[in-house]
């Protein structure tokens, strides 16, 4: 009857290229559970189809799980996530707090030098790092995983950005209120930031577990290795050219994060900060 | 119980200069509301007094104790503020009881989880829970402790914000602009509310606004603020009948006080709107001033005379029991607001001559730079109270 049921043609456009964009970044996942459930023979058939003509996912994932020390990895990958996530809150939200809120002679200039980090990327420090954690003696265990990472200029930016938009009487009125100036960061301003907060841990989680790249410097210790390190290692010494159960591995290493990123959805549906003021 | 003295407050934000020598002194349980237009600096006066703010110069006092550089937590101030500043991820019952909390309880004891079973801490929290409760009910919002700030209308954050300052008990209370944001009927019953508050808690208020019927109702005196300056302290009856300064006649009463420029002549005369104004005041000859004409001054005459404006009716507002008119009178910009009574003046049409009279006393003379020139022998009511107070 009316013309509003029918999307126009811009709308249409518009979602076939989400769609379209969607189904290319899905694609390669798709493939990948597809792979970890098929014998080594179909896997290079030349034609596709997902579902295999004979199952053999019990079989790759048992290789996975037992042939390769998986869940010793997944265990790292957790410990050290969690504890640079931590450290990084634990550093970023009092920064950040006073780089928002506080008055003192060269915050302006802090601030510039945590934009000027936010733009280095993490590689060229590589090499300085590993220079200082051999120094410090801490090369191939857990801190020299953990120690680049705690003070994290993005975590910064993004935790003084959502601050400023707390309205200072709110921390005006928990100063008359009696809180100190670290109980007004921990039980004020990060009970407020929280759907930053969430953010910004996911991001830090689905990158350090994801990370590759300094675990490959800092780390020989197999006992030592977060996931990505190693399934690359797994690769070399045990699987070969046995992509069945690789991809069994990576898809039970990346099981974690989406089931994570899917339960940490709802904060960032829920607004938390209405009601501080009228 | 504590009065405050604000002794020569300055304030400056880099080059811009909020507050000059602002100095008040506001009696033990005394109800001062600071009236000025926004951005006349209330609000960065109140959180000097608040200690939230540091001052760029001057002392200010609370009770006998120069709190100076003392931390707001130590001031022994509530305050309200202009946008509530509620916690929104506590409910009310948490917000009103944080300062309590935050007082009666040590570091230990207001852990989460094991500060509950330290000693003393269970009875502290029972009492807290009950004055919590006690001043909701006398607010009207106990049947709301478990909500959120996010789940009230807005009379109800204020009467939250209200909550949460009023269990402090504190020797002296500041509200900044509490009502900006209420209805208007809501407005005038929490006015009512606030007075009664006052009453029964007898601490000293300092009350905010830019509402000048707020400030005429509720308060003991008002202090107008315009551009940082006190112009004047005063009960509210004396603002308005007998103001220091053209600003602060000019910023209270509705409809606005009709300013005219004036000359002055030989015996006493001043020649305003092309008529003669009898002045009891030494002014010199041939010097230019303003004289101030409240709109409720004027009352209907016959004729042309000493001491009466003429000129034609431009527009009539009834306003049911008064009547607004607008009267254009020879050389002014704007037109003269006169409000009479309705049933004294019953058929003005506009279009028609007018002739309006004005007792002398009613005629409030300003010099050119604003301050006011009262007749021969007659003191200001302020200085009239300070000669007082010293004998
Ligand atoms: N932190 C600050 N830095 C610079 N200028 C400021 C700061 N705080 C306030 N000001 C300025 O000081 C002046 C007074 O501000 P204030 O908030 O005291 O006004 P107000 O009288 O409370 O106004 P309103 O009725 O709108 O609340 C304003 O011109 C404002 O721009
Ligand atoms: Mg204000």
């Amino acid at each position: 009857m009316s013309t509003q049921h029918v999307a126009p043609p811009s709308a249409i456009l518009r979602h076939a290229v989400l769609l379209i964009t969607g189904a290319l970044i899905l694609i390669p996942f798709v493939w990948m559970v597809s792979l970890s459930i098929k014998p080594p023979g179909e896997i290079f058939r030349a034609s596709f189809s997902f579902w295999p003509a004979q199952f053999y996912g019990v079989e790759n994932y048992n290789k996975a799980l037992t042939s390769s020390p998986l869940p010793r990895y997944m265990l790292n990958g957790l410990f050290v996530c969690a504890t640079i996530l931590s450290l990084q809150v634990a550093v970023c939200a009092p920064a950040a707090y006073a780089l928002a809120k506080l008055n003192f002679p060269g915050r302006n200039l802090l601030f510039a030098l945590v934009l000027i980090a936010l733009l280095l990327p993490h590689e060229v420090l590589a090499l300085p790092l590993f220079i200082l954690g051999y120094k410090v003696g801490i090369l191939n265990t857990y801190a020299a995983l953990i120690f680049p990472y705690v003070v994290s200029p993005f975590g910064i930016f993004l935790f003084r950005q959502f601050f400023k938009t707390i309205p200072d009487d709110v921390v005006h009125a928990a100063k008359l209120d009696g809180f100190s100036e670290l109980a007004i960061v921990w039980r004020i301003m990060v009970p407020m930031a929280l759907p930053a907060i969430i953010a910004f841990g996911i991001f830090s989680v689905v990158s350090h577990w994801n990370s590759l790249f300094w675990p490959l410097i800092a780390v020989r210790d197999q006992d030592l290795m977060p996931p990505p390190l190693g399934i690359m290692a797994f690769k070399n010494e045990e699987a070969g050219n046995d992509y069945g159960p690789l991809m069994a591995a990576t898809t039970v290493v990346v099981l974690p994060l989406i089931i994570a990123f899917l339960l940490a959805q709802r904060w960032f549906v829920e607004g938390l900060t209405s009601g501080a003021t009228k | 119980m504590a009065g405050i003295t604000i002794e020569k407050i300055e304030k400056t934000f880099g080059a811009t200069t909020v507050l000059r020598d602002v100095s008040l002194d506001i009696a033990d349980g005394e109800f001062l509301t600071l009236l000025g237009p926004s951005g006349c600096g209330k609000s960065t006066l109140l959180r000097i007094l608040a200690g939230l703010e540091v001052q760029t110069g001057g002392s200010v006092a609370i009770g006998d104790r120069v709190v100076d550089g003392v931390r707001p937590k130590l001031r022994d101030v509530a305050m309200v503020f202009q946008s509530y500043a509620l916690y929104p991820h506590m409910t009310v019952q948490e917000n009103m009881s944080v300062p309590l909390r935050m007082r009666r309880l040590s570091n230990w004891q207001r852990l989460p989880l094991i500060g509950r079973f330290l000693p003393g801490s269970k009875a502290v929290a029972a009492e807290i829970e009950n004055e919590v409760m006690r001043t909701a009910k006398a607010l009207g919002i106990g049947h709301l402790l478990g909500r959120k700030p996010g789940q009230l209308s807005g009379g109800q954050r204020q009467r939250v914000a209200v909550g949460r300052a009023m269990v402090r008990q504190a020797a002296v209370f500041l509200m900044d602009e509490p009502l900006s944001n209420l209805d208007a009927k809501l407005r005038v019953q929490m006015r009512a509310e606030i007075k009664e508050l006052h009453k029964r808690l007898g601490v000293t208020f300092v009350y905010v606004t830019h509402d000048q019927s707020e400030a005429m109702t509720m308060s003991d005196r008002v202090a107008v603020m315009l551009d940082g300056e006190l112009l004047q302290v005063a009960p509210p009856q004396e603002i308005y009948a007998d103001p220091d300064d053209r600003r602060v006649a000019e910023f209270i009463g509705s409809p606005k006080i009709n300013i005219l420029d004036a000359k002055m002549h030989e015996n006493g005369l001043a020649s305003m709107a092309g008529t003669a104004f009898a002045v009891r005041a030494p002014i010199a000859r041939g010097s230019s001033l303003s004289i101030g004409i409240r709109p409720e001054a004027f009352h209907l005459v016959d004729s042309h005379g000493v001491n009466i404006l003429t000129g034609a009716v431009r527009l009539v507002e009834h306003m049911g029991s008064d009547l607004f008119v607008h009267l254009d009178v020879p050389g002014g910009d704007h037109p003269v607001v006169a409000r009479l009574l309705a049933e004294r003046a019953p058929q003005i049409s506009s279009g028609q001559t007018l002739h309006l009279g004005v007792k002398p006393e009613r005629l409030l003379l300003f010099a050119a730079d604003g301050k006011r020139i009262r007749p021969h022998g007659q003191l200001g009511a302020t200085v009239v109270r300070m000669k007082e107070r010293l004998q």
